[in-house]
């Protein structure tokens, strides 16, 4: 992985600290070749890998960077799955029967209710790989060596303590795309013993770590032990817990932790990205 | 440890289900939902024992505490025979559909002297906590007037009929998302007893309203205004606001941001004449487990420790979401 990713969240208007921050960035974003052409400055300032909810505007970008094949050669995107949104509003609407209905393809559903739930029960899993497929459609042709499980579908999943759905995850993106499984939490720690309780190691595992020890469940003084002592491959998000540390004390923080292979982060204009791509560098050489 | 078995699990049910099963003190006994599909992938994947039947679940597990998340319809009869069995209530907002019901089991509750809290989450947030802090204490100084709003994207086409479209159900948003700001409003200002106007609209939804908009007062003679509208596709998701201005400053706060300005230096620290911006980062407090936001897991901590004794448990009572949903009947009965 690289030392440091760009993230997508400034594009759909996701702002954990400021609601307001958040319109004015979606109307900043409106248009899609805007955020291609912020994905363009992140790669001249040298940020080559864009990690991405699968978001239905993600899919247009992609239809984007498929037009010009040469120019993104050497470009990755790390999709994280699912956008929790689209998902969260269709059970609220329709329940959660009626939005795998609407959302597992083909007519997997179709047979369900034709045949009754002894057919489906046995095979849940065929439906979690084709809800898998159906968010990776939209980038096809295009490396996606790395994807992620997004923290609300981890963190639920591990609550509910469904470590074979985690396992079963992790073999199909191996199986099916040749790719690093991954995961985002808020959870870090825990997350990291349950994938170990069944056999994963090492795993790529992107939490919330910053100075301020905002998000990082189970208190700072946790996370920064399971650094030092465990196996386990981190990429620090919300390093600048939303806003609130001054830049360069945040990024020294992160820079200086063990286990840490990258770092994400999002921004919208070409200053704020080079201050952090830079200031990142800096710290990283000053540590050797 | 304390034994907690849960009642419907849809979204709010796996939502607190899934906090639940990773909380230290809590050990999960039972799980009770009438859909087949979500007890057989519970069943399968997870370590929680599946009933169809609530009642066989009560009889076998004899859970401590009971979290219900049924249909809103349903919750006066599971709350009424929980509490007359002496077993610890949680039950999701709003609290009942029938505001003389809802008297009923408040007045039980007392008598069996059990912990009773409704899911009314907003009260967990650090920004409105900070905000109540700010406002009880009476630095705003005389208030003059509120402002309750919420928007979201719940409703925002025609679509085939769910129970979200049927008011004997607990569909609409006056329910699902106008007690939110009713309760918070209650919480922050003060109970809210009169309604002067309501206009319940209907936008995309057949049989209910998608969007509500009320005037009202609260005991000590504050007006205000309610606007909520979750047919609004300009949210990405639920917002909570309120808006709250006196004669020495105002206050606008929702879930992540808290604005202040005070007219005069002479206010509490750490803020200054002027505009004051905080944010919930200044604000969360840290929780064990996160899902969805800390409140969710700070609610469930609360009630589990005021069972255990460690905290007083003041907070989301069944008597401050009765006074809710009475204001919900008020409007009901008001609109025009």
């Amino acid at each position: 992985m690289e030392r440091i990713l760009f993230g997508d969240n400034q594009f759909f208007g996701v702002n954990h600290v400021s609601d307001e921050k958040s319109r004015a960035q979606a109307i900043k974003f409106k248009e899609d070749k805007t955020i291609l052409r912020t994905i363009d400055i992140a790669r001249e300032e040298g940020v080559n890998t864009f990690m991405c909810t699968t978001h239905d505007r993600i899919s247009n970008v992609c239809d984007l960077i498929r037009l010009e094949p040469a120019k993104y050669s050497g470009f990755n995107i790390y999709p994280c799955m699912p956008y929790a949104h689209k998902y969260a509003n269709a059970v609220t609407e329709l329940g959660i029967v009626g939005t795998l209905k609407e959302y597992v393809p083909g007519n997997f559903f179709g047979s369900l209710f034709k045949g009754g739930l002894a057919f489906v029960s046995k095979d849940y899993m065929s439906m979690m790989e084709l809800l898998i497929d159906a968010e990776m459609k939209m980038f096809k042709g295009i490396n996606t060596p790395v994807i992620f499980i997004q923290n609300v579908l981890t963190d639920l999943i591990m609550g509910l303590g469904m470590k074979d759905i985690l396992k079963s995850y992790h073999d199909y993106i191996i199986k099916k795309y040749n790719a690093e499984p991954a995961y985002i939490t808020m959870n870090m720690p825990m997350l990291l013993d349950m994938l170990e309780s069944v056999g994963i190691k090492n795993p790529i595992i992107c939490s919330s770590i910053n100075i301020d020890g905002f998000r990082m469940s189970g208190g700072k003084a946790l996370y920064e032990k399971t650094l030092h002592e465990k196996q386990v491959r981190g990429i620090a998000m919300q390093v600048l817990s939303g806003g609130a540390t001054p830049v360069k004390q945040a990024l020294e923080y992160v820079c200086n932790l063990p286990k840490i292979e990258s770092i994400l982060f999002g921004a919208s204009s070409r200053g704020n990205i080079h201050e952090t791509v830079s200031l990142i560098k800096q710290f990283d050489e000053k540590r050797g | 440890m304390t034994r907690v078995a849960l009642i419907g699990a849809g979204k709010m049910g796996i939502s607190h289900l899934a906090i639940l099963g990773a909380h230290p003190d809590v050990q999960v006994v039972g799980v009770a939902d009438t859909s087949k599909i979500v007890t057989d992938v519970l069943g399968k994947y997870s370590n929680f024992e599946c009933f169809a039947d609530y009642q066989k679940m009560l009889d076998k597990t004899k859970p401590e505490a009971v979290f219900v998340a049924a249909p809103t319809k349903f919750h006066g009869s599971i709350v009424k025979e929980l509490l007359q069995k002496g077993i610890h209530v949680f039950v999701e907002k709003p609290f009942c559909l029938n505001v003389n019901e809802g008297a009923e089991l408040v007045q039980l509750a007392k008598l069996k002297g059990v912990v009773t809290q409704v899911g009314y989450h907003n009260k967990f947030i650090g920004t409105f906590e900070e905000a109540k802090r700010i406002i009880s204490s009476g630095a705003l100084g005389d208030l003059q007037h509120f402002l309750g709003e919420a928007y979201g994207p719940v409703v925002v086409r025609k679509k085939a009929d769910t129970w979200r479209s049927k008011p004997e159900e607990g569909g609409g948003c006056l329910l699902d998302y106008a007690s939110h700001v009713i309760d918070l409003l209650n919480y922050l200002v003060a109970p809210i007893d009169k309604v002067h106007g309501a206009l319940l609209k209907s936008i995309y939804s057949g049989n209910v309203e998608d969007a509500v908009y009320a005037l009202l007062e609260t005991n000590n003679k504050l007006s205000g205004v309610l606007q909520v509208n979750w047919s609004d596709e300009t949210y990405r998701k639920m917002s909570t606001s309120v808006t709250v201005i006196g004669d020495k400053g105002k206050i606008i706060v929702d879930a992540t941001e808290l604005k202040i300005y005070f007219k005069e230096a002479n206010c509490p620290q750490p803020y200054s004449r002027g505009w004051n911006i905080k944010h919930i980062n200044d604000f969360a407090e840290e929780v064990s487990f996160y899902l969805r936001g800390e409140e969710y897991s700070a609610q469930i901590d609360y009630f589990i420790k005021a069972i255990q004794g460690k905290v007083t448990n003041n907070k989301n009572t069944f008597e401050s979401a009765w006074l809710t949903d009475s204001v919900i009947d008020k409007i009901k009965k008001t609109k025009n």
